[in-house]
C-alpha cells in the first residue's frame, strides 16, 4: 500500500505541469540563427511577463519542414532559417494551410575560411580556393575535366605556400556547407572556360562539377561542431578551417581569417558587403499563430529592436553582423505590420 | 591354448607399456628444463599482456579524466567584483512606499552602471562606457534585486556588493585570455585589461563556489548558465523510463523464463528481444517521433516523450539481465515451493522474484545509466533544445544533461568550454553514483548457492 501511494505520488509530481493551451512560444531551425535567436529569447523572456520561448536547433531545411506542417499549437510558431525559403517550401507550407508567413531578414553572417595565427596569412582568390576543393578540376592544360589533382597550395598558384592542401568544414547537411558551396564553388566555376561550355551543353553535370566537393581527404568533414574545428586548427597549423565568423570573432588570440579576394573577414567589410562570402539570416513567422499562442508580437518586437540587433546590440556582440540602418527600419515595420510574404 | 597364448602376449605388451609409464622422469635433463622454461616464460608474458590491457584502460580513463578535470574545475568557481552600490532611494523607490512590487521594477542595472562609472571616473566615451558594463555580468542586477527585496533596509545606504563578472572577465580572471598577444586578436582591449588590473590591486576582485551552477537553467550568458534544467528534465525523463520498463521488462522476463512454452513462437520472441539490444538507439527515436508526436500528438520537447521512447531502448536489456537473473535460480528452490504445495504464482513471485531481484534491479540500473548518457533518440523529439525555464514536470518541454553538453560544446562563447567540462564531470558523476548502486545492491543482497 505505502508502495503504490509512493508510486502514485512520483506520477503526479511528473505530471503536475499538465499540459492545458500551449502558453509558450516554440521556434525551430537553423543552427547558425540558434545562437542569436536564444540570446533574444533569454532577454525577452527575462524583461517580458511571457514565458522564455524553447528554441530547437533543427537546422534550416529541418526547420521549415516541421513549420510547414501545418497550423496548430503541435506546430512551431517560428522558424530560423540561413538561407531564404524556398518556392517548393512556401508550396508546402500553403498545402497544408499555412497561407501567411512573415519573412523577417535578421542580419548578416560571414562564412570565413581560417588558420591558425601561427601559419601564414593566406590571400585567396574564388577560383584558387575551387582548385583547392573541388572533386573535378580543369586539367593543367584548361581543355578537359579531371579528378583533382593538386594536393599543395603551390601547386595552384606557387605564390602560395607550399603546405598540403587540408581543409576542415560542415558536413552537406549544413546550412553553412550550403552557402558556402553557393557563394564560392558555384561561382568561381564559371571562370573556368570548360566548365562554363558545359553549361550548354549538360546541364546535370555543370551543376555536379560547381557543386561537388573532393572526397580525397583533402577536405575532411568535421561535423556540425564548430568549435571542434578551432581547437583541431590550434593543433594543425597546416590546415584550414571553415565556419561561420562568430567563432572566428570569439577565437581572434588563436586565429586569422585568410583574405578573400583581397578582403579581410572583418565585421566592417561583411556589414560594407565588401566580404565575398556573406549570406544573410532570416526567420519566418507563422501568421495564424500571432493572437493563439501568447508573446509572438512581442518576441518579434524584441528581435528588432535597435537593442537587439541595432549596430550595437547584444546580438552584435554575439557576432551577427547588422544591417544597414535604413533596412533594419523596413524590416522592423515588415514584422510589425506582420506583412505576408509573397513569393 | 590358443586362448592362453595370446593372453601371454597381451601380457607382456601391457608390461612394456607399464614400465615406460613408471620410467621416472628426469627433471634435470635439459629438454624437460628447457621446456619448463619456456612454460614459466608463457606465463609471465601472458601476465604481462594482462596488466598492459588494464594498463592502457587506466591510462585512458586517467587522460580523459585529467583532461576533462583540469578544463572543468574552473567552471565550479566565478569571478566577483566588488562595488560600492548606492541603493538610492529615489532610483529604487521614490514614494519610500516600501511595496515589494515597486522595489522589483526598479531599474537595478542603473545602479550596478552608476556604481561602475562612480569606480571610473574617467570613462567617458559611449563606447567606452558600454565596454566598462560588460565587467558585471547582464544577471548582477537580479541577485542585486533579490538582496533588496529580502532586505528593504539596504535602500538609501551605500554597501559594497560582490557582483558576479562577466564571461570574458570572468575567462580573463581564469588566465584563459593572454594579455601579452596583440590587441586586436583578443576579446578585451588594453583599456578593459588596465580596469581588470585596477579591480585586482585594490582587492576588487574574487574567485568565489559557482553555486548557480548548480541551480539554475540554461542561458546565452555562460556566466548565468546552469545545470540543474538539464538535470530535472533528466530525472523526469528517467522516471517515466524506470516506470515503464522495469514492470514491463521483468514481466516479460518471468513470462519467458517461468511460463512460456517452448515453441517457435517464443523462439522468435527472444531472437528479436536479442536483436532488439542491439538496434541503434537513433531508430527508437525516429519510431518515438512517427508514433508518440505523430499519432498520439503528445508535446514536442517533453520529458513524457523522451521516457517513452527510452523506454523502448532499454527494454531489452532489463528483459536480458532479468532473464540471466531469474536462470540462475537453482532449480531446487522451484521444486521445493512446488513440492509444499505452492503454485506457479507464488513459487515465482514469493521465491524466485525475491532472490533475482538482486541481478534484476543490476540490469536495470545499468539500463538507466545508459538511457541516462543517451542523446541520438532525443534529436527527433525535440528535446535537444534551448530552454531556460527549469521543467515543472514531464509534460513541460526539458533538456537532458548529455543535450546539454552537447548544445554548450557547439556555443561560440569562450567561457562554454569549461561549462561542458564541468557538465560532463557531473553526468560523470550521476553514472558512477548508479553504477556504485548497482554494485552495493548485488554485494548486498546476492546469494550464492
Amino acid at each position: 500500500m505505502k508502495k503504490t501511494l509512493a508510486v502514485a505520488a512520483l506520477m503526479s509530481v511528473a505530471f503536475a505541469g499538465a499540459a492545458q493551451a500551449r502558453d509558450q512560444i516554440r521556434i525551430v531551425g537553423s543552427s547558425t540563427v540558434f545562437p542569436f535567436a536564444t540570446a533574444v529569447a533569454e532577454e525577452f523572456g527575462k524583461t517580458t511577463s511571457f514565458k522564455t520561448p524553447v528554441i530547437e536547433s533543427t537546422g534550416s531545411g529541418g526547420g521549415l519542414k516541421l513549420f510547414c506542417a501545418g497550423v496548430g499549437e503541435q506546430h512551431p510558431d517560428i522558424t530560423n532559417a540561413s538561407r531564404r525559403i524556398k518556392k517548393s517550401e512556401v508550396e508546402t507550407c500553403a498545402k497544408n494551410g499555412i497561407s501567411e508567413v512573415t519573412e523577417v531578414k535578421v542580419g548578416f553572417d560571414g562564412i570565413v575560411l581560417s588558420n591558425s595565427n601561427e601559419a601564414p596569412l593566406l590571400d585567396l582568390t574564388k577560383e584558387q580556393i575551387f582548385l583547392a576543393l573541388a572533386k573535378t578540376v580543369p586539367s593543367k592544360d584548361g581543355k578537359s575535366l579531371v579528378d583533382n589533382f593538386y594536393s599543395t597550395w603551390s601547386e595552384i598558384d606557387p605564390s602560395l605556400p607550399n603546405v598540403k592542401i587540408e581543409v576542415l568544414g560542415p558536413p552537406p547537411t549544413s546550412g553553412t556547407r550550403d552557402a558556402f558551396t553557393e557563394l564560392v564553388l558555384e561561382e568561381a566555376c564559371d571562370e573556368f572556360a570548360v566548365i562554363a561550355d558545359l553549361k550548354k551543353s549538360n546541364k546535370d553535370q555543370h551543376k555536379a562539377v560547381c557543386a561537388g566537393v573532393r572526397e580525397d581527404g583533402a577536405y575532411v568533414e568535421a561535423g556540425e561542431n564548430d568549435n571542434l574545428i578551432v581547437q583541431k586548427l590550434e593543433a594543425n597549423h597546416d590546415a584550414l578551417g571553415i565556419f561561420g565568423f562568430s567563432f572566428l570573432d570569439q577565437n581572434g588570440d588563436k586565429l586569422q581569417g585568410s583574405l578573400i579576394a583581397g578582403v579581410a573577414p572583418t565585421f566592417e567589410a561583411i556589414s560594407a558587403g565588401d566580404y565575398p562570402v556573406s549570406r544573410s539570416l532570416y526567420f519566418y513567422v507563422k501568421n495564424a499563430h500571432v493572437g493563439t499562442i501568447p508573446g509572438i508580437k512581442e518576441y518579434l518586437a524584441e528581435f528588432t529592436s535597435e537593442k537587439a540587433f541595432g549596430d550595437e546590440g547584444y546580438l552584435a556582440d554575439r557576432g551577427l553582423i547588422p544591417m544597414a540602418a535604413s533596412e533594419r527600419e523596413a524590416v522592423r515595420n515588415a514584422a510589425t505590420n506582420l506583412s505576408p510574404l509573397s513569393m | 591354448m590358443t586362448d592362453m597364448a595370446s593372453l601371454m602376449e597381451d601380457r607382456a605388451a601391457a608390461k612394456v607399456i607399464s614400465d615406460k609409464m613408471h620410467k621416472p622422469v628426469d627433471w634435470d635433463s635439459p629438454k624437460i628444463a628447457r621446456n619448463i622454461k619456456k612454460r614459466y616464460a608463457a606465463e609471465r608474458r601472458f601476465k604481462i599482456y594482462g596488466l598492459s590491457a588494464i594498463g592502457i584502460a587506466l591510462l585512458a580513463l586517467f587522460v580523459l579524466g585529467f583532461s576533462i578535470g583540469s578544463k572543468g574545475y574552473s567552471a565550479f568557481f566565478q569571478t566577483y567584483v566588488q562595488l560600492e552600490i548606492h541603493f538610492d532611494p529615489a532610483e529604487i523607490d521614490p514614494q519610500g512606499t516600501g511595496d515589494p512590487a515597486v522595489i522589483g521594477k526598479a531599474n537595478f542595472d542603473g545602479l550596478i552602471k552608476q556604481a561602475l562609472r562612480d569606480r571610473f571616473p574617467e570613462v567617458t566615451s559611449r563606447r567606452d562606457k558600454r565596454d566598462l558594463y560588460d565587467v558585471v555580468s547582464g544577471g548582477a542586477s537580479y541577485d542585486l534585486r533579490e538582496r533588496v527585496l529580502a532586505n528593504p533596509n539596504l535602500i538609501g545606504q551605500t554597501r559594497k556588493v560582490w557582483l558576479i563578472s562577466g564571461d570574458d572577465f570572468d575567462m580573463l580572471n581564469k588566465g584563459y585570455i593572454d594579455a601579452d598577444v596583440d590587441e586586436g586578436s583578443r576579446r578585451l582591449n588594453d583599456k578593459e585589461i588596465s580596469w581588470y588590473n585596477t579591480l585586482v590591486s585594490s582587492g576588487a576582485v574574487e574567485k568565489q563556489f559557482h553555486a548557480r551552477f548548480f541551480t539554475s537553467g540554461d542561458s546565452r550568458e555562460p556566466e548565468l548558465a546552469g545545470i540543474w534544467g538539464a538535470a530535472v528534465g533528466s530525472f523526469y525523463t528517467l522516471l517515466v523510463t524506470l516506470a515503464l520498463s522495469f514492470p514491463i521488462g521483468v514481466l516479460a522476463a518471468v513470462y519467458l523464463e517461468e511460463f512460456a512454452p517452448k515453441n517457435r513462437f517464443t523462439t522468435i520472441v527472444e531472437v528479436n528481444i536479442n536483436n532488439l539490444a542491439a538496434v541503434p538507439s537513433i531508430v527508437f527515436g525516429l519510431l518515438g517521433l512517427e508514433v508518440y508526436l505523430n499519432v498520439m500528438h503528445l508535446p514536442r520537447s517533453a520529458p513524457v516523450v523522451g521516457g517513452l521512447t527510452l523506454a523502448l531502448m532499454t527494454l531489452p536489456t532489463i528483459i536480458i539481465a532479468s532473464r540471466a537473473a531469474i536462470k540462475a535460480v537453482p532449480p531446487s528452490i522451484r521444486q521445493a515451493a512446488l513440492g509444499l504445495g505452492a503454485s506457479p504464482v507464488q513459487t515465482v513471485t514469493h521465491h524466485v522474484l525475491p532472490l533475482a531481484m538482486p541481478g534484476i534491479l543490476t540490469g536495470t540500473i545499468i539500463g538507466m545509466a545508459q538511457a541516462l548518457g543517451e542523446t541520438a533518440p532525443l534529436l527527433m523529439i525535440g528535446m535537444v533544445a534551448f530552454i531556460v525555464d527549469i521543467p515543472g514536470g514531464a509534460l513541460d518541454p526539458a533538456t537532458v544533461l548529455p543535450v546539454q553538453i552537447y548544445l554548450w560544446a557547439d556555443s561560440p562563447e569562450r567561457a562554454f568550454v569549461e561549462k561542458t567540462s564541468a557538465a560532463i564531470m557531473v553526468l560523470l558523476a550521476f553514472l558512477i553514483l548508479m553504477n556504485g548502486l548497482a554494485v552495493y545492491l548485488r554485494k548486498k543482497f546476492e546469494r550464492k548457492w
